[in-house]
C-alpha cells in the first residue's frame, strides 16, 4: 500500500461515518416532512379562515364575541351573523370538563399498572385500553345517544342533550389516550429513583407521590394535552350527543355545540369560496390556534414542574 | 395519619380506580359485542353491501379497511420511525426542537374532518389521485403520524443509556447503535405504539369520507393487475372502509336492516382490532426474543 | 442496513404508485359523481346497474353534500355534481354555466316522536312550532309535553326545502341541528316531544308522520302538488353533457330506472309528476 492510498483511507470517511451521516439525514428528512405537512395544513386553513374577514363587514371581535350564528343571513346593519362564542364556550366546556374527569382516572390506572400490579395491568388493562382506541367515534356517539342521553334526561331532566352528555362520552374516548401516555411517562422514570426513595424508608405511596409522579409530570401533562387535543378535535361522537345547537349553553344539560360539530355538519353543505364556507374554515383556524395555546401553556407548566 | 395507613388508603383508592375503568370499558365492549355478534355470519362477512335492500354484508368494506390500513402503515411507519429516531437520538434540546414538537402536537389536535378536507383538495383534486385508497392512505398518514412519532420516540427513550454507551464503546456509529441495539430493545414499546395507531386508523371515518370515498365498487378477486379498477389491490379505486360504512349507514342508510348491519359491523371492527392486537403483541415478543437473544 | 433497504424499497414503491397515478391507468371508461348525500344511494345503485349492463364502464359515486357537489362541478373537477337544491339557490355558484338534469323528486314530511298524540297540524301551527311560538304540544291539541325541535344543519337541502315551503321567510328558532337524516330519525325516535322533518324514504316505524292541513304525506299528493313540501333532486353538468356522462344521465332519467329503482328506493319518479315547479316556485300543470 503506497502512501497515497493510506492517506486517502485516513482522510476519507469510514463506512460507519458515511452510514451515520446518511442515517442522520434520513431521520432529519422524516421530521422535516412532518413539519412541512403541518405548515401546509396550517397555511391552507389560515388562508381560507382569514378570507372571512377580508373585504367583508365581519370583524374578528364580533366573530369571537357575538352569539348568533347563521352564516347565510345578515343582521339589521347588513353584517353577516357570524358569532362563534357559543361554539367556543361549548368546545372549552366539554374539553376541560372531560380532561378534568379523565385525568385522575388515567393517573390512577397508570400508577396501578406500573407501580402496584404490573402483571394484572399488562394482561388485562393494557389490551382493553388499546382496544378502546380502535372503537370508531361513530360507535361511541351511538352508545352515547342510546345510553348516556336517556340516562341524563331521566336523572337531571331536560332533553339529555348538552355539555354533560358530551363530557361523559369524551371522558371515555380520551381515557385510553391519556392513560397509555401516562403509562409511558411513568415507565420512563428510571428505576433507581424508586430504589433510592424506598431505600430512604419511604412507603410505596410516598415514593409514587413524591418521586415517581413528580418526575413524570411533564410526560403526564403531555398525555393530558393529547387527550384534550383529541377531545377538542373530536367531531362525530360529540355531535351526536351535545345537541348541536348554536346557542349559549345555559347549563350543562341544555343543547350546545362545539367548533368541530358545527364545522363538520356544515362543510358539505356550503360552496367552496363562499362566505359560509370561509366562516367554517375560520372555525378550523380557531381550533388550531386554541390547541396551539393549550400546547404552549402546558409546555410552560411542564417546564416549571419538571424535576431538574 | 401515619405513612403506612396513607399507603394502604392510596393503594385501595388506586385499585378502585383501576377497577372502575375496567368496568366501564368492559361494559362498553360488552354492549357492542352483545348487540353485534348475533348479526355476524359467514354471509355477512363475505358478501357485498346492499344499497337499499336488507341482507347486505360487509365483505368489501372489511377488505378495504385492511388494505387501507396496510398501505397507510407502509407510508407512515418509516416516516414516524425516522422522525422518532431523530427526536430521541439526534435532536438537542433547543427552541427548534421544541418548535418541531409543538408542530407535531398541533398536527395531532387537528379535527380529522379538516385533515380529510385538506386531503380532498390536495391529494384528490390537486394531485389528481381521485377518490382512492392512495388519497385515503395519505390522509390517514397525516392523521396518524403525530401519535406514532410520539410513541416511537417514547419507546426509544425508555431504552437505558447504558445500552447506547455499550454500542458506542464497541465502535458502532450512533446510527448503527440505534438500528442494532436501541430499536430491537425498544421493539415491544414500538409495536404497542403501532397497534395503537393501527386501531385509530382502523376506526377513523371523518378523514376518509372525502378522500377514500364512500362507495365500494364490486371487486374481482381474480384480477391482480394493480392498474385495473376492479382489482382488489389497486390503490386507485375508491374504497369505503368499515368505519365509513358504519357512519354512512347511521347517517343516511335506508336499508331496512340498517341498525343490525351497523351493530354487526361495529362488532366486527372491534374483533378485528382485538385480533390485530394479540397478533402484534405475539409477534413483538417473538421478534424481541429473536433479535436480542434473551 | 435492513432498515434502510426497506426504506428504499418503500420509497421506490411510492414513486411507482405516484407514477402510475400520473398516467391514469385504466382501460375502461369512468365518470365521477359527487354531491348530495340524499341522492347518493340512488345514483350509486343506478351506477351499479349501469356498470352491470355495460362492460368496462365504471360510475364512481361519492357523497360530500350538495355544496361540495356544486363547487366541484363548477370547478370541473368531477363529471356530475349532485344537489338537493337549484344551483341558483346556493351562494357562490354561477348557475348559468351549469346544466340541470332533474332525476327524481323527494317529498319532505314533518315527523314526530311516537309519544306525541297529534295527527294533524295546520301550516301556521307548524310554523309556530319551528319559530318557537308554540312550545308545548298542549297548545296544538296534544298532551302536556314540551316541544323539542330538531333541525337539519344550516345549508342542508332538506332544511332549505322545509323552510321555503313551511316557514315562508320567517327565521327558524336556533335549536338542535343534525347533519344527517339517520341521526335526526334516531333522536326523534328517542326523545319525547321531538319534532323534525325528513324525506319520505327515511320514515320508518320508529317515528310518526303528521298531516299538514289535513293532507297526508304520500307520493300521490306530491304528483299533484297538493303536498307542497317537496324538491327536485338535481344532477348538474358543466355545460352540455357528452359521452358516458350523457349516456348515464339518459339512463337515470329513462322510464326503466324511474319506474323501478327510483320507486323502490322511496324517491318519487320525476316522470310521474303532474306539475312542474321552477326555482321561483311557479307551478305549471303538465299535460
Amino acid at each position: 500500500m503506497n502512501n497515497d492510498e493510506i492517506k486517502a483511507a485516513l482522510t476519507s470517511k469510514s463506512r460507519s461515518a458515511k452510514l451515520e451521516r446518511r442515517g442522520k439525514i434520513i431521520s432529519f428528512l422524516c421530521i422535516a416532512l412532518i413539519v412541512i405537512a403541518v405548515f401546509a395544513i396550517f397555511a391552507f386553513v389560515a388562508v381560507r379562515g382569514i378570507a372571512t374577514f377580508v373585504g367583508t363587514k365581519v370583524t374578528l371581535w364580533n366573530f369571537l364575541s357575538k352569539t348568533a350564528w347563521a352564516p347565510g343571513t345578515t343582521d339589521a346593519s347588513g353584517v353577516p351573523k357570524l358569532g362563534a362564542l357559543p361554539m367556543i364556550t361549548g368546545s372549552f366546556g366539554v374539553t376541560l370538563l372531560s380532561a378534568l374527569l379523565a385525568t385522575p382516572f388515567a393517573i390512577g390506572a397508570a400508577v396501578y399498572m406500573t407501580e402496584i400490579s404490573p402483571k394484572w395491568g399488562e394482561k388485562i388493562l393494557q389490551p382493553v385500553i388499546d382496544l378502546l382506541v380502535g372503537i370508531p367515534s361513530v360507535v361511541y356517539g351511538f352508545i352515547g345517544l342510546s345510553v348516556v342521553v336517556p340516562f341524563i334526561r331521566n336523572t337531571f331532566g331536560g332533553t339529555g342533550f348538552g355539555i354533560l352528555a358530551g363530557t361523559f362520552v369524551l371522558f371515555v374516548m380520551i381515557l385510553p389516550t391519556v392513560t397509555s401516555m401516562t403509562i409511558s411517562a411513568l415507565k420512563a422514570v428510571p428505576r433507581r429513583y424508586r430504589e433510592a426513595s424506598l431505600a430512604l424508608g419511604a412507603t410505596r405511596w410516598q415514593t409514587i407521590y413524591k418521586v415517581v409522579l413528580r418526575s413524570a409530570t411533564p410526560g403526564i401533562l403531555t398525555g393530558i394535552v393529547f387527550g384534550m387535543a383529541r377531545a377538542f378535535g373530536e367531531a362525530l361522537a360529540v355531535q351526536m350527543v351535545i345537541g348541536n345547537a348554536a346557542l349559549m349553553p345555559k347549563n350543562l344539560i341544555s343543547p350546545a355545540s362545539t367548533l368541530t360539530s358545527v364545522l363538520t355538519s356544515g362543510i358539505g353543505n356550503t360552496v367552496m369560496g363562499s362566505l359560509e364556507n370561509n366562516a367554517l374554515w375560520t372555525l378550523a383556524l380557531l381550533l388550531l390556534l386554541m390547541s396551539l395555546a393549550f400546547n404552549l401553556l402546558v409546555r410552560w407548566i411542564g417546564n416549571k414542574g419538571a424535576m431538574k | 395519619m401515619n405513612a403506612k395507613t396513607a399507603d394502604k388508603i392510596a393503594t385501595g383508592t388506586l385499585r378502585a380506580i383501576a377497577g372502575i375503568i375496567v368496568l366501564i370499558l368492559a361494559s362498553l365492549l360488552g354492549y357492542i359485542l352483545l348487540r353485534g355478534v348475533p348479526q355476524i355470519s359467514w354471509h355477512f362477512l363475505t358478501s357485498p353491501s346492499k344499497a337499499f335492500a336488507a341482507g347486505g354484508g360487509i365483505g368489501i368494506q372489511l377488505f378495504n379497511s385492511l388494505y387501507l390500513l396496510l398501505l397507510a402503515m407502509i407510508i407512515s411507519v418509516p416516516l414516524a420511525m425516522g422522525a422518532g429516531i431523530y427526536l430521541a437520538e439526534y435532536a438537542k434540546p433547543s427552541w427548534q426542537t421544541d418548535f418541531v414538537r409543538t408542530a407535531i402536537e398541533i398536527l395531532s389536535s387537528l379535527p380529522s374532518v379538516v385533515v380529510g378536507l385538506f386531503g380532498f383538495l390536495i391529494f384528490v383534486l390537486q394531485f389528481k389521485m381521485g377518490f382512492s385508497i392512495l388519497s385515503g392512505a395519505l390522509a390517514l398518514t397525516l392523521f396518524n403520524l403525530p401519535l406514532l412519532t410520539r410513541n416511537i420516540e417514547d419507546a426509544l427513550r425508555q431504552v437505558s443509556f447504558a445500552q447506547r454507551e455499550a454500542g458506542l464503546a464497541l465502535g458502532l456509529s450512533r446510527w448503527e447503535t440505534v438500528l442494532r441495539i436501541v430499536i430491537p430493545e425498544a421493539l415491544p414499546g414500538i409495536i404497542s405504539g403501532l397497534v395503537l395507531g393501527a386501531g385509530r386508523v382502523f376506526g377513523e371515518a371523518a378523514a376518509l369520507i372525502y378522500t377514500a370515498g364512500q362507495s365500494a365498487p364490486a371487486l374481482d378477486f381474480t384480477n391482480w393487475n394493480p392498474a385495473s379498477i376492479s382489482s382488489p389491490i389497486s390503490p386507485f379505486r375508491p374504497a369505503e372502509t368499515l368505519a365509513v360504512h358504519i357512519w354512512k349507514i347511521n347517517s343516511e342508510g335506508i336499508q331496512p336492516d340498517a341498525a343490525a348491519v351497523s351493530a354487526g359491523a361495529s362488532a366486527v371492527l372491534i374483533i378485528v382490532v382485538l385480533l390485530f392486537n394479540f397478533l402484534a403483541r405475539y409477534l413483538g415478543q417473538r421478534l424481541h426474543k429473536k433479535i436480542t437473544a434473551s | 442496513m435492513r432498515k434502510k433497504s426497506a426504506l428504499l424499497i418503500m420509497m421506490s414503491f411510492m414513486t411507482l404508485l405516484l407514477a402510475l397515478a400520473g398516467c391514469g391507468s385504466d382501460k375502461g371508461e369512468s365518470i365521477t359523481v359527487v354531491g348530495s348525500s340524499a341522492l347518493q344511494p340512488l345514483v350509486e345503485a343506478a351506477g351499479e346497474q349501469y356498470s352491470g349492463d355495460h362492460l368496462g364502464v365504471f360510475v364512481n359515486v361519492q357523497g360530500g353534500g350538495s355544496g361540495t357537489g356544486l363547487s366541484q362541478i363548477q370547478e370541473g373537477a368531477v363529471n356530475i355534481g349532485n344537489s338537493d337544491l337549484f344551483a341558483s339557490e346556493k351562494t357562490g355558484i354561477k348557475a348559468s354555466k351549469l346544466v340541470d338534469h332533474k332525476v327524481a323528486v323527494v317529498g319532505i314530511t314533518p315527523v314526530v316522536n311516537k309519544k306525541v298524540n297529534v295527527k294533524n297540524l295546520t301550516i301556521a301551527q307548524l310554523r309556530g312550532i319551528f319559530t318557537g311560538r308554540i312550545t308545548n304540544w298542549r297548545q296544538v291539541g296534544g298532551k302536556n309535553l314540551p316541544v323539542v325541535i330538531v333541525n337539519r344543519a344550516q345549508g342542508s337541502g332538506t332544511r332549505a326545502t322545509f323552510e321555503r315551503w313551511v316557514m315562508a321567510g320567517q327565521p327558524a328558532l336556533a335549536a338542535q341541528e343534525q347533519d344527517s337524516t339517520g341521526m335526526v330519525r334516531q333522536i326523534v325516535a328517542s326523545t319525547p316531544g321531538a319534532i323534525s322533518y325528513m324525506a319520505f324514504s327515511y320514515v320508518d316505524s320508529s317515528i310518526k308522520t303528521v298531516k299538514v292541513d289535513g293532507i297526508a304525506p304520500t307520493p300521490t299528493n306530491v304528483y299533484t302538488n297538493r303536498w307542497q313540501i317537496w324538491a327536485y333532486e338535481h344532477m348538474y353538468t358543466l355545460g352540455k353533457p357528452s359521452g358516458l356522462t350523457k349516456r348515464f344521465l339518459t339512463y337515470v332519467q329513462s322510464d326503466k330506472i324511474q319506474n323501478s329503482l327510483v320507486k323502490q328506493m322511496g324517491y318519487i319518479p320525476v316522470n310521474k309528476m303532474r306539475v312542474s315547479r321552477t326555482v321561483d316556485g311557479k307551478v305549471t300543470q303538465l299535460p
